[in-house]
């Protein structure tokens, strides 16, 4: 098991961000393929996290990827709901014959009305992509009942400051390819500016890397709060406070 | 006729490769009587598919059901990936090279789960300036001379492509300096040929580092499915049964891309078959396949790649692996 991040909030959340946990990404496995090569083995030893009793590395035969399927998790309420249900009450209000079991008085748990009606589901995979040399996010997204969502869609979903992040930098954009593993469309953060704002990041800061090169969890836990941001995941500082450790 | 000039004749065969396509519509789409007779079209080996709508439109426009065209194609049941060149698709999926390939042509009913959406030759064009800065970035380590082109310039590459002009293709993607690969030889010290753990296989043999063995086609395939050329494969015990997706065939086919460059990566195609213990590993590669071509495993690699890249400069491989064959279980009474 890789530590890394979780989605799971742990109760739907109200707007339209997801907070990450620090929690378990497992790793999965592409059955049956063909025994590592060394990129990939590089990769593992590198996606290999410390755990709490000490360092353990491990190779994996085969290549894979992380992923974190929501299953129940990565509620996400959106924005739009909230409206509906502004309209719903004003319509209501307005002339409406029909009996209102909802007085005026009684609190409305949005939440609750909202998990049954525009719950957005995300599935999000990292995957390595050897021609880049950079991780890789692969993600999807759809409603309760299965159907897939347009892009378009999921960025009228995004907070504001994620679609800016999008819009103004040359060095993220969503594209839709094949999921190289799973070969279905998926949305993907494309990756060729990735290692460039990547070197950027560190370039700045001196107290990082060196002659020795990134600490992997570092490099992956920077990596997903740049690329967080393009799709509205926020990255606890928890995550970066226990690097000290 | 020396090397050079028939490398430059390989590619102008290449470049003129077309395949003959018989193309049926889809009974669901058509509302008149008689059905249609299915449209013979050349299609360019390195063109792509939804490039076609212009030739295949008009032919059955007359009979198809109202509605908004989103073209795509399918292969005995199998949504063909639209951003594959129709060469490197004829070659993988029919085995026996059937000739017309008999295709049938939606027009409606866009199978969005299985495919990425094709919002007709600009979709075609951005896959291909995409495949194409990809093949830079490993090349180069960016892919800053395909995005700094001109917009004249790449207006006429791909104008180059959709028309299968080579001389025009050949002048302006010279601008871009992607480097032809040199010869490449096995057992060089500095060689970052391949960062696989092959690498120290073939350097096994002899012990002076340097020999003046070239890598070949049969190197590079090994380095990219070892498994085929190994005596004992290195999976687990457990070997998990592998979920054929619906576009599951016989005989299993595998596809590797490269790229004209020092740097190996191996991309699976649509069927991913398990590898099982074989004893006679060397015979489970059956078939390679490259343009249509079944090339001598003996030639130079940096010639294959060189000569038949596709324009997106990656070099398509087919290659066909022997299928251990189902055994039927006892039935338990």
């Amino acid at each position: 098991m890789i530590t890394l991040v979780n989605l799971t909030p742990m109760q739907p959340l109200v707007g339209c961000s997801l907070s990450l946990q620090v929690a378990r990404w497992p790793w999965i496995y592409h059955l049956g393929m063909e025994p590592s090569h060394q990129v990939t083995s590089a990769l593992l030893l590198m996606l290999s996290l410390r755990n709490g009793k000490g360092s353990t590395l491990f190779s994996l035969h085969g290549h894979g990827y992380l992923g974190q399927n929501h299953h129940g998790r990565g509620l996400f309420v959106t924005r739009e709901h909230v409206h509906s249900q502004e309209d719903h009450d004003e319509k209501s209000h307005k002339g409406n014959e029909e009996p209102n079991c909802l007085g005026k008085d009684e609190y409305i748990d949005n939440a609750t009305l909202s998990y049954r009606q525009d719950v957005r589901y995300f599935d999000f995979h990292i995957v390595y992509s050897a021609s880049y040399r950079v991780p890789v996010l692969y993600f999807r997204t759809y409603s309760s009942d299965g159907q897939p969502l347009l892009l378009e869609d999921i960025e009228k979903e995004l907070p504001g400051n994620s679609t800016n992040v999008l819009m103004e930098s040359k060095w993220t954009f969503i594209t839709q390819e094949e999921h190289p593993y799973l070969n279905r469309p998926w949305y993907k953060l494309h990756p060729c500016g990735t290692s460039e704002w990547m070197k950027l990041l560190f370039l700045t800061d001196p107290s990082l890397g060196g002659s020795q090169g990134v600490p992997v969890e570092l490099y992956l836990s920077s990596w997903i709060s740049m690329v967080g941001q393009a799709v509205g995941l926020k990255v606890p500082l928890e995550m970066f406070n226990k690097r000290k450790e | 006729m020396d090397v050079e000039a028939m490398g430059r004749e390989a590619q102008k065969y290449v470049w003129e490769g077309a395949i003959p396509l018989q193309i049926h519509l889809h009974e669901s789409e058509v509302t008149t009587l008689p059905h249609p007779s299915p449209a013979l079209v050349l299609a360019p080996r390195m063109g792509y598919l939804p490039l076609l709508l212009p030739l295949l439109k008009p032919h059955f426009s007359s009979t198809l059901p109202p509605g908004v065209d989103t073209i795509w194609f399918e292969y005995k049941g199998l949504p063909l990936k639209w951003h594959i060149p129709t060469g490197v698709l004829f070659d993988l999926l029919c085995a026996e090279q059937e000739r017309p390939w008999n295709l049938t042509v939606h027009f409606r009913g866009y199978p969005g789960n299985i495919l990425t959406p094709c919002e007709g030759e600009d979709s075609v064009k951005w896959s291909f300036i995409n495949s194409l800065k990809e093949a830079a970035y490993i090349v180069n380590g960016n892919c800053k001379n395909v995005m700094n082109m001109s917009q004249s310039d790449q207006v006429e590459l791909w104008h180059s492509v959709l028309n299968g002009n080579m001389e025009t293709y050949q002048r302006v993607s010279s601008k871009l300096k992607l480097e032809k690969v040199g010869d490449q030889y096995v057992g060089k010290p500095n060689s970052n040929l391949l960062k696989s753990r092959t690498n120290t296989g073939e350097t096994d043999t002899g012990g002076p580092v340097k020999t003046d063995k070239c890598f070949t086609l049969r190197d590079a395939v090994k380095a990219l499915l070892p498994e085929l050329f190994v005596e004992k494969t290195l999976i687990d015990e457990e070997i998990p049964r592998i979920e054929l997706e619906e576009e599951s065939r016989a005989p299993s086919d595998d596809e590797s891309n490269t790229r004209n460059e020092e740097d190996v990566e191996e991309k699976q195609g649509e069927n991913v078959e398990c590898c099982c213990p074989s004893d006679d590993a060397e015979t489970k590669l059956k078939l390679v396949r490259i343009q249509g071509i079944e090339p001598k495993l003996e030639i130079p690699f940096s010639w294959v790649v060189n000569n038949l890249m596709n324009p997106e400069h990656f070099l398509h491989i087919c290659v066909f692996v022997k299928v251990p064959q189902a055994k039927p279980l006892p039935h338990d009474r």
